[in-house]
C-alpha cells in the first residue's frame, strides 16, 4: 500500500518518477541522456548531493546497465532510465541481470522507431519489453502507467516487485507520459521497506561462504535448473497481474489498450456510449504478467474486441492468444510517434458495431 | 590448529592463503593466470582485507576466477568488468574493488568502459592480463596480438594494413588524469613475480586514498594459444611481447615517486 502526500503537485511524468525514486529509497542511479527522458537524470543530479544517493552519467547505456548490474549485485536499490534506442543497448545487461537474478528498476520512456526513429511517443517496444528483449529464456516484469500519478506510484511498485522476485522490472511509459504535466500526489518517503539481501557481494563474512553473482552456468544440467527456477518465478509472478476495467459489465465491444492508448480509448468509449454503442475498456497495467485470464473471461460476454495501440500491432497478439479465436479481434494502431485520436478510435468502433449490428437504437 | 607430526619441527615457509579456494586451477600448464590469481589473493590475505574485497571476473580464460578467489565476486558481461566494478565501488565506497580482465575483454570489446572508468578516476584496481590472443575461444587475434603473429584468425600473420597495430592500451590509460598508478609487469620469473606482487600491494594500498584508478598490465603468455611449450612461450614472450610492451611504471603517484 503506497502512502501519498496530502497535497498534490503539478509535475512532468519524468520528474515525478525521479522524485518518487528518491522517496522510494533510491541508492544509486546510472543513466545516459536521451530524449524524451533526460529529465530523470537531470532531476536526480540536482537532488543527489542534497539527499544522499549515487547518481552517475555513464559513457553509454551499455556502461549504465552494467553499472546497475554491479550496484544491484552489491545490494543497492538501483535504477536506470532511457528511451527506446538506449533500451536496445541495455538488452545485453538485462539478460545477464535476469539470469543472475538481480533486482533493479529500468524505465523505458518509449519513442517511435525502428532505428533512431523519432522522439515522439510510441508503444512500439511492447514486444521487446514483455517477451524478454535480450537473449535467452527470461522475462522482465513490466508495468505500464497511463498517468503521471502512475509514473510515480509504479516506481514504488517496481522496486517492491524487483526485490520480491529478484528480477529486473521495467516501467514501459512513452514520450507523452514522460513530458506531460499533471497533478500528482507523490508517495511518501520512507514507506517502502528494504529487504535483506544476504546474497549480495558486500564483502565475505567470516565463517560464511563467499557470495558470487554470475549468469554463467557452463554445465547444461545446471543451466537448465537455473532456467527452471526462472520459469517458476514467472509462474509465481502471475499473481501480480493488474488491470483496470471500465464499463465492461454490459459491453458488447471490448476495447483493450494500455498506457496512453488506454486514455485515448477511454475518451473514445465515452463518445461511443453517447452514440449508443455499448463499449467497455480493459486496460492491462501489468504487461508481463499479462491479464490473459481476465480477457478470456470478459470476452465470453462481448461480440467483438478492438485493440488500440501506438504501434503496428504488438499487444494484439497476446489478446488474440487470450481470445483464442472465440471472437473477432481487430486492431487500430498508429506508428512512428503518431497518436491515434479518439475520433479515429470511435470510427473503428462504429465500423465494428455496424458489422455486428450491436448499435442500440 | 592440528599440527602435522612430520612437520612439527619444521619452519612453515609457505602456505596457501585462505583467500584461495581448494579448487584446482583449470588453466593450461605454464599459463600466467594461476600465478597472478595467487599473488593477488596473497596480497588480499596479507592486508587482511578478505572481508572487504569484491572482485569482478571477465569473459575470457579467467571467467571462472571466482571459483578460485575466495572473496565476494561478480561475473561481468564481456568487456563490462570495469563498468560493473564502477557500480560496486560507487555503492560500497569503502570496499576494495578490483576488475580482472584479459586483452580481448579490456582492449577490444570493453575499450570504451576501460577508458571512461579510468578517466573518471574510479577508485578500483584493474588487473589486465595481456597475452596477445583470445585463449578461451581457441586462439583468435587479440587487439594486442603482435604484427606478424599467427593466430586462428590471422593464419598468415597479423598484417598492419588489414588489422592495424597492436594496441598499447596501458600507455593510453597512463595519459588519463584519472589514472593514479599505472604499471606494466610480468610473471615469468621469480623476480618479475615479486615485482608484480609489490605492484598489486601498492595498488590496493592506494585504493584507500581514493585518488584514482590503479591499473596493472601483466604481460603474459599463452602456451596453448601460441602453440608452444611453457618454456618456449616464456622465451618468446620475453623476446617479442616485452620488446613491444616494455615492463616498468608508466605513472607513479607524485607523493610516492
Amino acid at each position: 500500500m503506497i502512502v501519498h502526500d496530502d497535497e498534490p503537485r503539478l509535475m512532468k511524468g519524468n520528474e515525478a518518477m525521479a522524485e518518487a525514486a528518491i522517496r522510494a529509497g533510491l541508492q544509486a542511479y546510472f543513466g545516459y541522456p536521451i530524449t524524451p527522458q533526460s529529465e530523470v537524470l537531470e532531476y536526480l543530479t540536482v537532488e543527489a548531493p542534497k539527499r544522499n544517493f549515487v547518481v552517475l552519467q555513464a559513457e553509454s547505456e551499455l556502461a549504465a546497465i552494467n553499472m546497475v548490474f554491479g550496484a544491484a549485485g552489491a545490494g543497492a536499490r538501483v535504477m536506470t532510465s532511457s528511451s527506446s534506442p538506449g533500451i536496445s543497448l541495455m538488452q545485453e545487461g538485462l539478460s545477464y541481470m535476469a539470469s543472475a537474478q538481480l533486482p533493479a528498476l529500468v524505465v523505458n520512456v518509449n519513442r517511435g522507431g525502428p532505428g533512431l526513429g523519432t522522439i515522439q511517443p510510441s508503444q512500439s517496444d511492447y514486444f521487446q519489453a514483455t517477451k524478454g528483449g535480450g537473449h535467452g529464456d527470461y522475462h522482465l516484469l513490466v508495468l505500464a502507467p497511463s498517468s503521471v500519478q502512475e509514473m510515480a506510484d509504479f516506481v514504488f511498485d517496481g522496486f517492491r516487485l524487483a526485490d520480491e522476485y529478484r528480477t529486473p522490472v521495467m516501467i514501459l511509459a512513452d514520450g507523452a507520459l514522460g513530458q506531460m504535466m499533471e497533478k500528482v500526489a507523490l508517495p511518501k518517503a520512507g514507506s517502502l521497506p528494504f529487504t535483506p539481501k544476504p546474497w549480495a557481494t558486500t564483502g565475505k563474512l567470516e565463517g560464511h561462504d563467499r557470495n558470487i553473482i554470475t549468469s554463467l552456468f557452463i554445465q547444461p544440467e545446471k543451466m537448465e535448473q537455473v532456467n527452471l527456477q526462472l520459469q517458476e518465478k514467472y509462474k509465481r509472478a502471475q499473481k501480480e497481474v493488474r488491470f483496470e476495467a471500465f464499463h465492461v459489465e454490459d459491453a458488447e465491444i471490448l476495447l483493450v489498450a494500455f498506457g496512453l492508448a488506454a486514455r485515448i480509448s477511454q475518451k473514445a468509449l465515452e463518445m461511443a456510449r453517447e452514440r449508443g454503442i455499448k463499449v467497455g475498456l480493459l486496460r492491462p497495467i501489468t504487461l508481463y504478467p499479462f491479464p490473459s485470464k481476465v480477457i478470456s473471461n470478459l470476452v465470453e460476454n462481448v461480440a467483438s474486441v478492438l485493440v488500440v495501440e501506438m504501434n503496428a500491432g504488438q499487444m494484439v497478439e497476446d489478446v488474440r492468444l487470450a481470445v483464442n479465436g472465440r471472437r473477432p479481434v481487430s486492431f487500430k494502431g498508429r506508428m512512428g510517434g503518431m497518436i491515434p485520436s479518439p475520433d479515429e478510435v470511435v470510427h473503428e468502433i462504429e465500423l465494428i458495431a455496424e458489422q455486428h449490428r450491436v448499435v442500440q437504437v | 590448529m592440528e599440527t602435522n607430526p612430520l612437520m612439527s619441527d619444521m619452519e612453515l615457509v609457505y602456505r596457501k592463503p585462505s583467500t584461495l579456494t581448494d579448487t584446482p586451477f583449470h588453466y593450461c600448464p605454464g599459463c600466467s593466470h594461476g600465478v597472478v590469481h595467487k599473488i593477488l589473493m596473497e596480497v588480499v590475505d596479507e592486508m587482511g582485507i578478505q572481508g572487504q574485497t569484491v572482485g569482478v571476473a571477465p569473459v575470457g580464460c579467467s571467467v571462472f576466477a571466482y571459483n578460485y578467489m575466495n572473496v565476494d565476486m561478480q561475473e561481468a558481461a564481456h568487456g563490462r568488468a570495469s563498468a560493473v566494478a564502477t557500480g560496486i565501488r560507487r555503492v560500497l565506497p569503502d570496499k576494495y574493488v578490483f576488475a580482472y580482465q584479459g586483452d580481448g575483454d579490456l582492449a577490444a570489446i570493453g575499450t570504451g568502459e576501460t577508458i571512461h572508468t579510468v578517466n573518471r578516476g574510479e577508485n578500483i584496481l584493474v588487473v589486465f592480463i595481456n597475452n596477445g590472443i583470445y585463449g578461451m575461444t581457441g586462439g583468435q587475434m587479440a587487439p594486442t596480438s603482435l604484427l606478424g603473429m599467427v593466430t586462428s584468425t590471422t593464419p598468415y600473420g597479423r598484417e598492419q594494413s588489414a588489422m592495424g597495430f597492436p594496441l598499447r592500451i596501458t600507455d593510453l590509460v597512463a595519459q588519463l588524469p584519472g589514472a593514479y598508478y599505472v604499471t606494466r609487469q610480468a610473471v615469468h620469473t621469480a623476480t618479475t613475480v615479486r615485482k608484480t606482487k609489490k605492484a598489486i600491494r601498492n595498488a590496493l594500498e592506494y585504493q584507500k586514498l581514493k585518488k584514482g584508478t590503479c591499473f596493472i598490465e601483466v604481460v603474459s603468455n599463452c602456451p596453448s594459444g601460441w602453440k608452444m611449450t611453457p618454456t618456449e612461450a616464456n622465451d618468446w614472450m620475453e623476446k617479442n611481447m616485452i620488446a613491444y610492451y616494455p615492463l616498468g611504471d608508466l605513472k607513479v603517484p607524485k607523493e610516492h615517486s
